[in-house]
């Protein structure tokens, strides 16, 4: 059954989520978009400076989706997403200079170097990561919500997939089990159209969100250029998970300006002309800098320093991850067994490491 | 000591680990209402209810998946595969998730989950439901790989393994499910990585794991008896952590070495045990370390041929005198 009430003609900002925040709590949304899009151009120059090895998939474009999203977080909600995963990581809180060092391979780097760009956590901020293998964390995420019902916590988990990932069988898998054990997730498929240079019509039958009407579940679609529209639509998923413990399916339409990591070159699958049709009419910054600007939160001279900051910030986080050293070989061996790391308490015996 | 089979030997660990930490959980598919597929779990719903011992869907990369994230948020699964050969449709959730995420995360995630289930051929069901993939499981830093041989050990180390704060791959036997094995009344734990000598002796060391242990135990009484042969008979119990001291000890001893496993030859467990006796013990071998395995294919149907291709008995004597010819 789709839920209606998130029409695209309703007015967003006068949904009671949104009608709740406060002037402070609406620059603070701005502010994370800013700073997600600012670190990220950061990190790319990084990138062509061979500062960053293996892949960055950069999230610029796609910000009000995140943003929006993790900005509802209650003490008990969890977000769990795929290798996309620099715009969650900052929207969840995690402070820029450990991000950048762990782009960087530095020890100082949140998940110790040890990751890369695909694979931040946070478990403190309720941060599941960053997964590699598309699809593959959508298990994970039903599995948290499967321990937030078990231990009778008040939650809901976020489980972030691209438009490509709702092909994959385990994503369906993790759909059936959350239907039939009634888990509070909300399934949000980040559909940005193309999945790296195959677009949706190429990869998929039917439209992605319906398929959650095989399983049951509710199932919602909104733009993802507005976070007002966000909010309002994740809300209602993120409530019914949380009050009635019942799963759901959130499409939100998306675009990235960005190849899909830095090894593509985007030139066989899109246009430029697609990209600047974007840009122009949805760039999710410039739409919520308009509103706030009508509602009169914004003004040149705040718009200027919160992108000023935003841009600080990200320089020093670079700074601080070219300053940092990177993990040792020893450190190789670390982090690799819970026993082996805290051998006061190790119970086993024998052999774990073979060299 | 109570006499208890291999199979009541783990129902009795699934349920003093689920009476002693109300975060264990038992899933799987026909765990709960039809009381296990090998009836391991019977009565367990009755004693525990739904909430503790749960039905899944056949859906094992979902329900795997779904009970590692339940262990990052501090649950503590012992997931059931039916059979170990259906791991392959998990596969993504059991090596890359469950092995990764402490390390992807720079340690801040634990992932204490234990999957167990059968893993072994022998009983005519043909190549998909005969797999035996301790060796590729043990390729996995990150992971722990358990096959027990007796119901002692099979109860004392899946106890430890539930309290185990890493993912724990646990391998047991359909053959082995029934035999029947003293079992003391009173708690227990067998730490993980501790080998155990099942016979001593003095002429030849016999390095081996799960049911093959028990097979080399029939064949060393008749190597004693016919041939003078003094079989010493190393079980591993645990092949990641590895307690190759144990193994070692047993080779400076007798100076002959067979490694038995029912795994196929390349690149099986007795491969890198091969190698480490080679490198750790040269000096002690009077001959060249040998292996048997199961004969190098897909697992035959044919039941009367699968009994040739699998290590068994008689095809152990020969081995076992082959090796001790050729170190003379
Ligand atoms: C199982 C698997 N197959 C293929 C890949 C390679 N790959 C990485 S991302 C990607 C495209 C995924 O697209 P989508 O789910 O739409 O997410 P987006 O990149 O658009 O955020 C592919 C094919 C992978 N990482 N994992
Ligand atoms: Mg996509």
């Amino acid at each position: 059954m789709k839920d209606e009430a998130s029409a695209p003609s309703a007015d967003h900002r006068q949904a009671p989520i949104n009608a709740a925040l406060d002037r402070g709590q609406k620059l603070g949304l701005y502010r994370t978009m800013v700073r997600i899009r600012r670190f990220e151009e950061r990190s790319l120059r990084a990138y062509q400076a061979k500062k960053i090895g293996g892949f960055l998939h950069l999230y610029i474009g796609q910000e009000a989706v995140a943003a929006g999203c993790c900005s509802l977080m209650g003490k008990n909600d969890h977000v769990i997403t795929a290798y996309r995963d620099h715009g969650h990581a900052i929207a969840v809180g995690m402070e820029l200079p450990p991000l950048m060092a762990e782009l960087y391979g530095k020890v100082t780097g949140c998940s110790k170097g040890k990751g890369g760009s695909m694979h931040f956590f946070d478990p403190a901020r309720n941060y599941w990561g960053g997964h590699g293998i598309v699809g593959g964390q959508i298990p994970l995420g039903t599995g948290l919500a499967y321990a937030l019902k078990y231990r009778g916590l008040k939650g809901a988990v976020m489980a972030f997939m691209g438009d490509g990932a709702v092909n994959q069988g385990a994503v369906h898998e993790a759909y059936n089990l959350a239907a039939l054990w009634e888990l509070p997730i909300v399934f949000v498929i980040e559909n940005n159209g193309y999945s790296m240079g195959t677009s949706q019509q190429r990869s998929s039958a039917g439209e992605l969100a319906k398929r959650a009407e095989g399983y049951d579940m509710p199932w919602g679609q909104c733009n993802g250029h507005d976070v007002y529209e966000v909010r309002a639509t994740m809300d209602k998923f993120l409530t019914l998970a949380r009050e009635r413990s019942r799963p759901s399916t959130v499409e939100i339409d998306t675009y990235r300006y960005r190849g899909h990591s830095v090894a593509d070159p985007d030139n066989t699958y899109r246009t430029k002309g697609e990209i600047e049709e974007y840009r122009r009419t949805k760039d999710p910054l410039q739409v919520f800098q308009t509103a706030l600007r009508a509602e009169g939160v914004l003004d040149d001279a705040l718009t200027e320093s919160i992108d000023a900051e935003a841009r600080a910030e990200s320089d020093h986080a670079a700074d601080f991850a070219e300053a940092s050293p990177f993990p040792t070989v020893a450190d190789i061996q670390q982090d690799v067994y819970w026993e082996t790391d805290n051998p006061a308490e190790r119970k086993s015996q024998g052999r774990l490491f073979f060299n | 000591m109570p006499l208890i089979t291999y199979r009541e030997a783990i129902r009795h660990a699934l349920a003093e680990e689920l009476t002693r930490d109300p975060n264990v959980v038992v899933m799987g598919e026909e765990v709960a209402q039809f009381n296990g597929a090998y009836k391991v779990t019977e009565g367990l719903l009755e004693k525990f209810g739904p909430k503790r011992i749960v039905d899944t869907p056949i859906s094992e990369a979902g329900f795997i998946g779904l009970g590692l994230g339940a262990s990052m948020l501090g649950i503590r699964p012992v997931m059931e595969l039916m059979f170990w050969s259906f791991y392959s449709v998990a596969f993504d959730q059991v090596l890359n998730n469950a092995a990764n995420v402490r390390y992807m995360s720079g340690g801040q995630i634990n992932c204490p989950i234990v999957i167990r289930g059968p893993a072994n051929g022998g009983t005519n069901v043909g190549a998909t439901h005969s797999h035996t993939p301790e060796n590729v499981l043990a390729s996995h830093p990150g992971v722990k790989v358990v096959v027990p041989s007796t119901a002692y050990d099979a109860k004392g180390l899946l106890k430890s393994a539930i309290r185990d704060n890493d993912p724990v791959m646990f391998l047991e036997n359909t053959i082995l499910y029934g035999d029947k094995g003293e079992v003391p009344a009173e708690e227990y734990l067998i730490p993980l990585g501790l080998a155990d000598v099942k016979r001593a002796g003095t002429d030849l060391t016999i390095v081996t794991y799960g049911r093959p242990v028990i097979l080399s135990l029939a064949a060393a009484e008749v190597l004693q008896k016919e041939h003078n042969l003094s079989v010493e008979i190393v079980d591993l119990r645990s092949i990641r952590p590895l307690d190759i001291d144990t193994v070692l000890a047993s080779v400076r001893k007798t100076h002959r070495v067979l490694v038995v496993e029912e795994q196929k030859p390349f690149c099986g467990v007795g491969a890198q045990l091969t190698y480490m006796i080679q490198h750790e013990a040269f000096d002690d071998l009077d001959g060249p370390i040998a292996r048997l395995c199961t004969i190098d294919a897909p697992a035959i149907y044919s039941p009367p041929v699968e009994a040739e291709q699998l290590p068994n008995a008689r095809r152990i004597i020969e081995a076992a005198l082959a090796t001790v010819a050729g170190s003379q």
